[in-house]
């Protein structure tokens, strides 16, 4: 048994690890302060074949697997979570369900932008009313002639209101199940469509060069075939979706949680108190070897989900694994920028530090993709405990 | 249409860089090495060159056996194979010998169009061997270049100087040496690394291209290094604090330095 990843995954975190340091870091703080979306490095993403790591090769993807695509967020993520969600949300919320679920027409028109990055997919399952319990859909599409009609709002959308958005796939009651339950379906919405307004950005706490917007549906009208594969699978179609988004978020706060770890020991180096550097009061030290054991602990159970999913295994047993990692690395996440900030006393809470900023981003990680609590309920009922 | 890129493995410039105490040559063994940035700029131009039509792109390195890694990245970011000239007899090779086995291997290569070279090496930093190497082969070298484009068996060329640009043409074949002004050295992607591990590369030796290895290597160098002594280190900067007379003090600096 290995825990190590292979050496092309090695080389191509080391090419990642360049690209974000030379193009994204330099950056950060500024896109930042300005909540600015940085279009032309998501284009340079895509040409450096990011987006398209776990999509078919038909559609110009890699098809190279969730663990390559961990491999790319961590190293995204360890200079910058807003870029490091960018790509995260757009491949597993956009480009996966495309992919995955999408009839042939359907791939063939969205995928090749897409995966090359010329192009960005959004995902809306949450709404004003419903988030964690999604299932809860207030959101219609009423069938009219060859039509899907759709009225509703979500909420908090990334990617949803880029210059380079050009759908965003929208959950909807589309009728009854036989049971009496809502019966939802998945249907993709062009951009630009009559009816589909995107509304303006919100101001965050983090993530502040990610795009979010909630969305309004006022009788936009899409043709009956941008029904993303069967009519009342959507249920079913997130919920899968969710799986895969939980474990590249897990390796998105593994990212975080590396930061953390390379700023404090750069920091206690650097700073002295009292006549000697920092690093060497255990009460400092011993604080960041902490970290390190939350960066390798996230990184194993990130890591192990990926490679369940990559070998094929059962749903469930993917399932679990992800959410055991989403649940570790992100809780860690927060404890680790909560270290990171006080290892570097007032500096930390400037924002000059990039601790600072980190400290603000890692919070939604326990949040985004089902909440830490969620976590725990799916981890509840896989042990069989007659949790509600 | 066929080109090849010369790359070399050179110890990474940010790291601690040393020479071998015993016979002064670059110690290669101590420090991480890595493609020569300068070089990438080579890559790129054969791989535009390539992505606009119809051409061939090789790797060629001359180095120990960790120069390997040069050609991989060269595969990685979309060469199409590679040739590596490993030989024990080559260690401490000089400029004139570098260039004679390089062309040697160029023969071998045959019926190459476009031989593409970065501007210098970012260790030995000499920038001789591309033209030494048009010597051996009598071709037309054009240094310097900032842009150029390859059409109807001719190569034009823009040689950026100092002072001005000329426009140069030579006839394919020839050899140029791209500036670090030309292009941005792509990043090679996932699907690169993976294509790369499947594509030839060719390890030759000295008996392989009919050279005498008492020809080259350090016994064979024109030039010695008989003596290296480190820079000293950089002291803390005198600071003049300005009273109203800072303009004067700063060039009686100037002055007792001998600067003006
Ligand atoms: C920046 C950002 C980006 C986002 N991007 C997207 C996106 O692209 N697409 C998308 O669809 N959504 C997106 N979301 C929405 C996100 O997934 C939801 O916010 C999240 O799932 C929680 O839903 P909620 O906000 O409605 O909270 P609620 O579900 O109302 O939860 C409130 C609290 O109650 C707890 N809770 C709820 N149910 C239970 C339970 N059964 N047991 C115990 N505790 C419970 C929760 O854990 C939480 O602490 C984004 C959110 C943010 C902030």
């Amino acid at each position: 048994m290995t825990f190590e990843l292979s050496d092309e995954h090695e080389e191509f975190r080391g090419v990642v690890r360049d690209f974000a340091r030379a193009e994204i870091a330099p950056h950060a703080a500024q896109w930042d302060r300005e909540h600015l979306f940085p279009v032309d490095t998501v284009r340079a993403m895509g040409e450096l074949g990011l987006f398209g790591l776990t999509a078919p090769e038909e559609y110009g993807g890699a098809a190279a697997g969730l663990t390559s695509l961990c491999v790319a967020i961590e190293e995204i993520g360890r200079v910058d979570q807003s870029m490091g969600i960018t790509l995260e949300a757009a491949v597993g919320l956009g480009i996966a369900p495309i992919a995955n679920y999408g009839t042939q027409e359907q791939k063939q028109r969205w995928l090749p932008d897409l995966v090359a990055g010329r192009a960005l997919a959004a995902f809306g399952l949450t709404e004003p009313g419903s988030g964690s319990d999604a299932a809860a859909t207030a959101t219609r599409a009423v069938r009219d002639g060859d039509s899907w009609v759709i009225d509703g709002a979500k909420q908090f959308i990334t990617n949803s209101g880029t210059e380079l958005t050009s759908c965003v796939t929208v959950t909807a009651r589309t009728g009854l199940n036989a049971d009496g339950s809502a019966e939802i379906s998945s249907i993709i919405v062009p951009a630009g469509t009559d009816g589909f307004i995107v509304e303006p950005a919100y101001d965050k706490l983090g993530w502040h060069a990610s795009d979010t917007h909630p969305l309004t549906f006022d009788g936009a009208r899409v043709p009956a075939d941008h029904l993303l594969g069967r009519q009342g699978a959507g249920f079913a179609q997130f919920l899968a979706a969710l799986d895969d988004g939980r474990v590249a978020i897990a390796a998105l706060a593994v990212g975080c949680i590396q930061a953390m770890v390379d700023a404090s020991v750069a920091y206690a180096g650097d700073r002295s108190a009292f006549g000697t550097p920092i690093g060497t009061k255990q009460g400092v030290a011993f604080q960041i070897a902490d970290l390190q054991v939350m960066a390798d602990a996230a990184r194993l159970l990130t890591y192990r989900a990926a490679a369940l999913r990559d070998a094929g295994a059962p749903q469930d047993q993917v399932k679990q694994a992800a959410a055991a990692a989403k649940l570790y690395a992100t809780e860690s996440a927060v404890a680790a920028t909560r270290t990171a900030t006080q290892v570097h006393g007032g500096y930390g809470f400037m924002e000059e530090y990039p601790v600072a900023r980190f400290y603000r981003d890692a919070k939604i990680l326990e949040i985004g993709e089902g909440t830490s609590e969620i976590q725990r309920l799916i981890l509840a009922r896989g042990l069989g405990l007659p949790v509600e | 249409m066929k080109i090849v890129a010369l790359v070399k493995h050179v110890p990474d410039a940010t790291a601690e860089r040393t020479f071998d105490d015993a016979d002064h040559t670059t110690d290669r063994t101590g420090v991480d090495g890595l493609l020569s940035e300068l070089d990438e700029y080579a890559i790129e131009s054969a791989l535009t060159v390539a992505d606009g039509g119809d051409a061939e792109v090789v790797a060629l390195t001359m180095g120990p056996s960790g120069a390997a890694d040069a050609i991989k990245k060269a595969l990685q970011m979309g060469a199409d194979s590679g040739v590596h000239i490993s030989d024990d007899a080559l260690h401490g090779s000089d400029a004139p010998a570098t260039a004679r086995v390089l062309a040697a291997a160029l023969r071998r290569i045959g019926d190459v169009d476009l031989v593409l070279t970065g501007m210098a090496s970012t260790d030995g930093g000499m920038s001789v061997v591309p033209a030494m190497l048009a010597e051996h082969l009598d071709l037309a070298h054009v240094g310097f270049v900032g842009e150029f484009s390859v059409d109807d068996g001719t190569v034009r060329c823009r040689r950026d100087g100092d002072t001005a640009s000329e426009s140069v043409e030579a006839a394919l074949p020839a050899i140029v040496s791209v500036t670090d002004q030309i292009n941005e050295p792509r990043y090679p992607s996932f699907k690169g690394i993976m294509a790369a591990k499947k594509k030839p590369v060719e390890t030759l030796s000295l008996a392989d291209l009919d050279i005498d290895p008492s020809t080259v290597g350090l016994a064979a160098a024109t030039s010695v290094v008989d003596e290296v002594t480190k820079r000293p280190e950089r002291t803390q900067g005198e600071i003049v604090t300005d009273e109203g007379d800072g303009g004067t003090r700063l060039v009686e600096y100037l002055a007792a330095q001998k600067f003006v």
